[in-house]
């Protein structure tokens, strides 16, 4: 018998307050304060001003297993995800061995499985070990235990045009889609951060925002041609917005995302040298920061995904030149949008669930179980959010395993108070319950 | 001061301080003596990263000559690859109990992490970081620029005998000469030169200026002739062309050697579109052919050698005001864009 929640007083989707009854895997019942039907044995939960929002997905998560579980594990990646309001993850395929097979996409879905924390859609390899040179097998990974959708190179870009083609229109055949990482390799040779006011005076080779724009125009170019659907990582520039702007005025099936810590930091930061402040792409300028802010208001931009990248402490406590790429976002992901998006006006809750959850969910064909709207009948795949908390951020505390967030130390408003997987609760009171791993039949 | 880590973090007031110190240093270099009892008892590493036998010999030689006791380390490599991580030999460096760390690193910005990291509480002297700052370079140069040109009767080419001292070089004109995107050299001296008052022209092929500098305090062109001819410079200051630059792959900043000279390089000809006064300064090793003939080299307006000995001088005068100054708060940390977070972008409502 699982557990009967009843969410008293929750705002769907930030409107009237309601009672939410979970039960048996599912919502059960929404009804008017204090009239729902609370069966024996059910927990109350609070929730009184609490925002509920359908389960957030992200389209873009390093979990960093196989191969770097020093970094973080598939459990540990995915009960940061939980903290973090989510209950559906894409795990990139730049694990070790690379995720580029049946048996490695397999390997993952079921670490995520038995984790229990939150779902994990394997992102399937476009090509060899990465390598750029090959398509991997995009069939057998979409036909795998897996259910592959989502193909990407993520950190580094299927730069060869032919390739690039031949997967758009390969993944066709299974309604898939290539996502991806748009870094002109030749015009970032040794690139270590934005190029311009700041690179010059800091001394870091510059990484030019034209490196990720003319990959993008040529890819919205291509999926025009094929007729293929696009999906583009984390946009960064001003530049970017416009194209994807142009692309969708045209009618080309392009979707775009970007990420929380390019809603909000600029490659000022680089002037600390701080390692914690490398990232791919890198962090570029307050014009840029408005520009997608402005992006994702309008709809250019589709939706927020983390590119939470856990590093160990080793790989950042270094010289910024040595040090490697990528922060982590799973934890503070939704308190970054509500900041910049949400107390801002430019967005609403409801906007919230669409950019962190039902779309994403849409994109990588999961929009079955996730992202579904919050009402009677549905999946009870929810995350319930305090918007008028705040709190420090500290990178010790949090639940994934590696310490490189760029918010150490920042006061960021909103918390997550629950996160419910299929009606059972991942989070209770903003921490994780433990219970995931007893539902799993085991500690990993 | 606590370190000197760039030239950008130096007032005018400290810039004059430390060309002052270097006078009243190089004034005792003359003697059969050199050796001043300053810094006994005081350890100073030279903890080079990077291979630099002339900028290593002249830290070293300044040291010696304050009778400080000089460690050398060398530590190539990175962190990542191979040999201990720059953490780890901080560490160990403040275990040994440095008072002075000098540092030479392949990476921009690695002596700032030294000073600011938390690892040690050594003074850290940048000798050069990537291709960001080499503030006792930029320091020496506008020494000698000063002894030449500087003070009231105009240094010594004004027939003056007073070095300069307590002057700025306000009104002077420099011309800094070729491959500004990678050198470090320049940075330092656009930052320094500008805070002292000199009216720096920045000459390069438009490869081998960085994106964004149009917002550095000087000029730049695309044209030596030009430069010389019309801004009349008094110091031409030549930058070291790096070989590989050249080369295709990453490279292939410019066509040919030949034609870098042709354009960018000092020879006879261009020496003499310049005033009687001028200077000629280059920060060596020279590639002589390259972007400095022999004749510029070799011409009784080169002040080239005399650079390197005002480098000790200059490397005394920083050592001994780290050293023997009094304690000091340590310096405001650097971020400065205004708001509650620094490079991050506050709300913007509607």
């Amino acid at each position: 018998m699982s557990t009967t929640y009843v969410l008293r007083g929750a705002r769907p989707l930030g409107g009237e307050p309601a009672d939410v009854v979970l039960a048996d895997g599912v919502i059960a019942e929404i009804a008017a304060p204090g009239t729902a039907a609370v069966p024996a044995g059910a927990v109350e939960i609070e929730a009184a001003g609490h925002v509920l929002l359908p389960g957030l997905v992200d389209l873009h998560t390093h979990l960093r297993e196989p191969g770097r579980e020093d970094a973080e594990t598939v459990a540990s990646g995915t009960r940061a995800a939980a903290v973090g309001g989510f209950t559906a993850v894409h795990a990139m395929a730049n694990t070790s061995p690379v995720a580029d097979t049946a048996g490695v996409v397999e390997q993952v879905w079921r670490l995520g499985t038995q984790a229990g924390w939150a779902d994990v859609h394997p992102v399937g390899a476009v090509t060899v070990g990465l390598d750029g040179e090959r398509l991997a097998e995009l069939g057998a990974m979409a036909d795998s235990a897996a259910r592959v959708r989502v193909f990407s190179d993520d950190g580094k870009c299927v730069h060869d045009p032919i390739l690039m083609r031949r997967a758009l229109e390969y993944v066709k055949a299974f309604d898939g889609v290539v996502a991806q990482h748009a870094q002109e390799p030749r015009l970032t040779e040794g690139a270590q951060m934005n190029e311009g006011v700041v690179s010059a005076e800091v001394g870091l080779a510059g990484w030019p925002a034209v490196a990720e724009e003319a990959i993008i125009a040529r890819d919205v170019l291509l999926a025009e041609h094929v007729g293929s659907r696009l999906h583009v990582c984390h946009l960064s520039t001003a530049g970017s917005v416009e194209i994807v702007r142009w692309a969708k005025s045209r009618g080309i099936d392009v979707t775009a995302e970007v990420t929380p810590h390019h809603l909000i930091l600029t490659d000022e930061l680089a002037r600390t040298y701080d390692p914690t402040y490398k990232v791919n792409p890198p962090l570029r300028t307050a014009k840029d920061v408005e520009a997608v802010r402005e992006g994702l208001a309008d709809g250019t931009i589709d939706i927020v995904a983390t590119d939470h990248a856990p590093h160990t402490r080793e790989d950042k406590d270094c010289e910024w030149g040595a040090a490697a790429f990528g922060m982590t976002g799973l934890e503070t992901a939704l308190s970054v949008v509500q900041q910049t998006m949400v107390d801002t006006g430019r967005l609403d809750w409801a906007d919230v669930a669409r950019v962190l959850s039902t779309t994403p969910a849409r994109i990588g064909r999961i929009d079955d179980t996730q992202g579904r709207p919050v009402a009677a009948g549905e999946p009870a795949n929810l995350a319930l959010v305090d918007p008028s908390a705040t709190r420090v951020v500290d990178g010790a505390a949090q639940a994934t395993t590696s310490g490189n967030t760029p918010f150490r130390g920042h006061e960021l408003p909103g918390r997550v108070v629950a996160t419910f997987l299929r009606g059972r609760a991942t989070v209770l009171d903003g921490a994780p319950t433990g219970s995931a791993d007893a539902a799993a039949g085991g500690a990993r | 001061m606590r370190h000197l880590l760039s030239t950008a973090e130096l007032s005018r007031d400290e810039s004059i301080l430390l060309l002052d110190t270097a006078a009243q240093m190089a004034a005792t270099q003359s003697r059969q003596i050199k050796k001043l009892p300053t810094l006994r008892g005081r350890t100073v590493v030279n903890l080079f990263f990077e291979d630099s036998t002339r900028t290593r010999i002249s830290f070293e030689t300044a040291a010696k000559r304050l009778s400080a006791d000089v460690i050398n380390f060398s530590a190539k490599g990175s962190s990542v690859s191979k040999g201990e991580s720059l953490k780890d030999t901080a560490l160990t460096l403040h275990a040994m109990g440095a008072d002075a760390v000098v540092v030479r690193h392949w990476a921009s910005g690695a002596p700032y992490q030294l000073a600011h990291a938390g690892w040690l509480d050594a003074a850290v002297l940048n000798a050069g970081d990537g291709t960001h700052m080499h503030p006792t370079q930029a320091l020496l140069d506008a020494f000698t620029i000063r002894r030449h040109l500087g003070g009231p009767d105009g240094g010594l080419r004004g027939g003056g005998t007073d070095d300069g001292v307590g002057a700025d070089l306000a009104g002077l004109k420099v011309a800094i000469v070729g491959d500004v995107l990678h050198s470090r050299v320049a940075r330092a001296n656009v930052r320094l030169l500008h805070t002292l008052g000199a009216e720096v022209t920045l000459v390069s092929p438009p490869t081998l200026l960085p994106v964004g500098v149009e917002t550095w305090p000087c000029r730049t062109s695309y044209d030596l002739d030009a430069t010389l001819a019309d801004r009349q410079p008094d110091a031409v200051m030549m930058l070291r062309v790096q070989r590989e630059r050249m080369s295709g792959g990453a490279g292939g900043f410019f066509p040919s050697p030949l034609e870098y000279t042709r354009y960018y390089g000092l020879d006879a000809r261009r020496l003499a579109l310049l005033p009687e006064h001028a200077i000629v300064m280059h920060p060596g090793p020279m590639n002589r052919g390259l972007e400095i003939s022999a004749e510029a080299a070799d011409s009784e307006r080169a002040v080239i050698v005399e650079q390197v000995a005002n480098g000790v001088a200059v490397r005394m005068a920083a050592l001994y005001l780290l050293l023997s100054g009094e304690e000091q708060p340590p310096a405001a940390p650097p971020v400065t864009q205004p708001g509650t977070q620094p490079g991050t972008v506050e709300g913007t409502p509607r």
